[in-house]
């Protein structure tokens, strides 16, 4: 029972990043940047999840993010689930949703590409959101799932 | 078309892309004139490539317009580390239009994005190289009066290929019926299939040439590459079997023609260069107008 509670400390204000697959824990912190913040950060990794098999949860006081900023955490999280908390309580509850458009955070799985290459900031537009299709804008070719690297 | 870049096929528009070849043939007929006069061209060629240069340099030199560039870039800045964006900004403040030519993919989308003035993509890596597909095009409707519901064969190296590959997209514009000829290895990507099932356009995928060739309009024939093969064996086993020799070419149509990028290797046997179906040396020419007529026409003088 102490375990669980040091698990899921309660904050009073901020956001709860739950739902996260354990293998995409520090790309969410990555994508996020949330080794520069200054604020109380909770990490729990490699939990039981029902759904996921293992998850990891990241919680964050006195964060509130935009939707444009939290959606691009749906690349390597689309299972994410976010809490807002207030005052301790849940006043609301979100999904990710996988953008139109990626402008950085990603490389282009292609070797030649400029933006490999160069001092290019890489920019994609999704093809697919289900099964995840990047394209890159510069060379034309298609980033998937399986070869996503975060920057 | 006035000061828009053409870095990808898909940037113009099917009527764009029949102005281009209305030009060409303007061209055609007159390809002296002074209407670059007091312009300015920029030829980039961060990799060697004489044939395209020349043919963009005879273009811009028959019209009166002045060149000014390199043709490696061992030569020049960018060999001492200067990145791409540095070297388009400074081009940009001496020319009118920059022709590029550039090993990286996607290298022209940025000078495109970077440039102040217009820039026309020579080829950028294995990506894009749209002049030449314009070239095609042009040379596909002067030998068939037509670009409407011709039966296009591409032989060779579809999988690597960017000649074919930009061909497609473009001809599937125009109720093309295509004939896909080629080893296991090297088959035409599923994305561009893909593509064709989405237009609903028919498509024929064989490794066997003779069975379908008499249906032909165009022959597009393209180099299959030793270092494309995972297995040289598979590539030894291959090599002589996509060879166009000229008694495959009897029974075919008569306004049948064999087209072919250039330079070839060994796919095309020296005996079809004196048959009147072949048609790639005059292709090569046809560069000339076609580049012409996409200058001009970005520059807004035509
Ligand atoms: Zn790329």
């Amino acid at each position: 029972m102490k375990d669980k509670q040091l698990v899921v400390s309660a904050i009073k204000n901020g956001t709860v990043i739950d739902h996260v697959p354990a293998t995409a824990l520090f790309n969410v912190v990555t994508i996020l940047k949330l080794d520069k913040l200054e604020t109380m950060v909770t990490f729990g990794n490699n939990l039981g999840s029902k759904k996921l098999g293992k998850k990891g949860i990241i919680k964050l006081s006195e964060v509130f993010f935009k939707d444009d900023d939290i959606n691009k955490i749906a690349l390597v999280a689309p299972s994410a689930k976010l809490n807002i908390i207030r005052n301790y309580e849940v006043v609301e509850k979100k999904v990710v949703e996988v953008p139109d458009e990626i402008i950085g955070i990603v490389k282009c799985v292609n070797p030649k590409c400029i933006t490999n290459n160069q001092p290019v900031t890489t920019r994609f537009s999704v093809v697919s959101k289900k099964e995840i299709k990047l394209r890159c804008h510069y060379c034309e070719k298609i980033t998937n799932s399986e070869n996503i690297e975060i920057i | 078309m006035k000061n828009k870049s053409l870095v990808s096929i898909t940037d113009f528009t099917r009527d764009e892309y029949l102005r281009i070849l209305e030009l060409a043939a303007e061209f055609e007929k007159n390809p002296r004139q002074n209407i670059l006069s007091g312009y300015v061209i920029a030829t980039l060629f961060f990799e060697p490539s004489t044939r395209t240069r020349l043919s963009f340099e005879s273009a811009v030199s028959g019209l009166g317009g002045k060149i000014i560039g390199f043709s490696e870039s061992a030569s020049t800045s960018a060999s001492k580390g200067e990145t791409l964006y540095d070297t388009i900004k400074m081009v940009s403040n001496y020319s009118d239009l920059i022709v590029m030519r550039h090993p990286l993919e996607g290298s022209a989308r940025l000078a495109s994005e970077v440039a102040s003035v217009p820039v026309v993509n020579a080829g950028d890596g294995a990506n894009q190289h749209p002049t030449q597909t314009l070239l095609d095009l042009y040379s596909i409707q002067k030998t068939q009066k037509t670009l409407d519901n011709l039966k296009i064969f591409m032989v060779g190296d579809l999988k690597y290929g960017r000649t074919v590959h930009s061909l497609l997209m473009a001809m599937s514009q125009f109720n093309t019926t295509f004939f896909f000829i080629s080893p296991e290895e090297l088959k035409m990507p599923d994305g561009y299939k893909m593509h064709l099932d989405q237009k609903g356009l028919e498509y024929y995928e064989t490794n066997d040439f003779s069975e379908y060739v008499r249906e032909a309009d165009i022959i597009y024939m393209t180099r299959v590459q030793q270092e494309r093969f995972t297995d040289p064996i598979e590539y030894e086993r291959v090599k002589n079997a996509y060879v166009l020799r000229r008694n495959m070419l009897e029974g075919t149509k008569e306004n049948m023609k064999v087209l072919h990028p250039l330079p070839r290797v060994n796919e095309i046997h020296t005996d079809v260069d004196t048959s009147p179906q072949a048609y790639y040396f005059e292709q090569a020419l046809n560069g000339v107008f076609t580049r012409q007529a996409i200058i001009t026409s970005i520059l807004g003088i035509k």
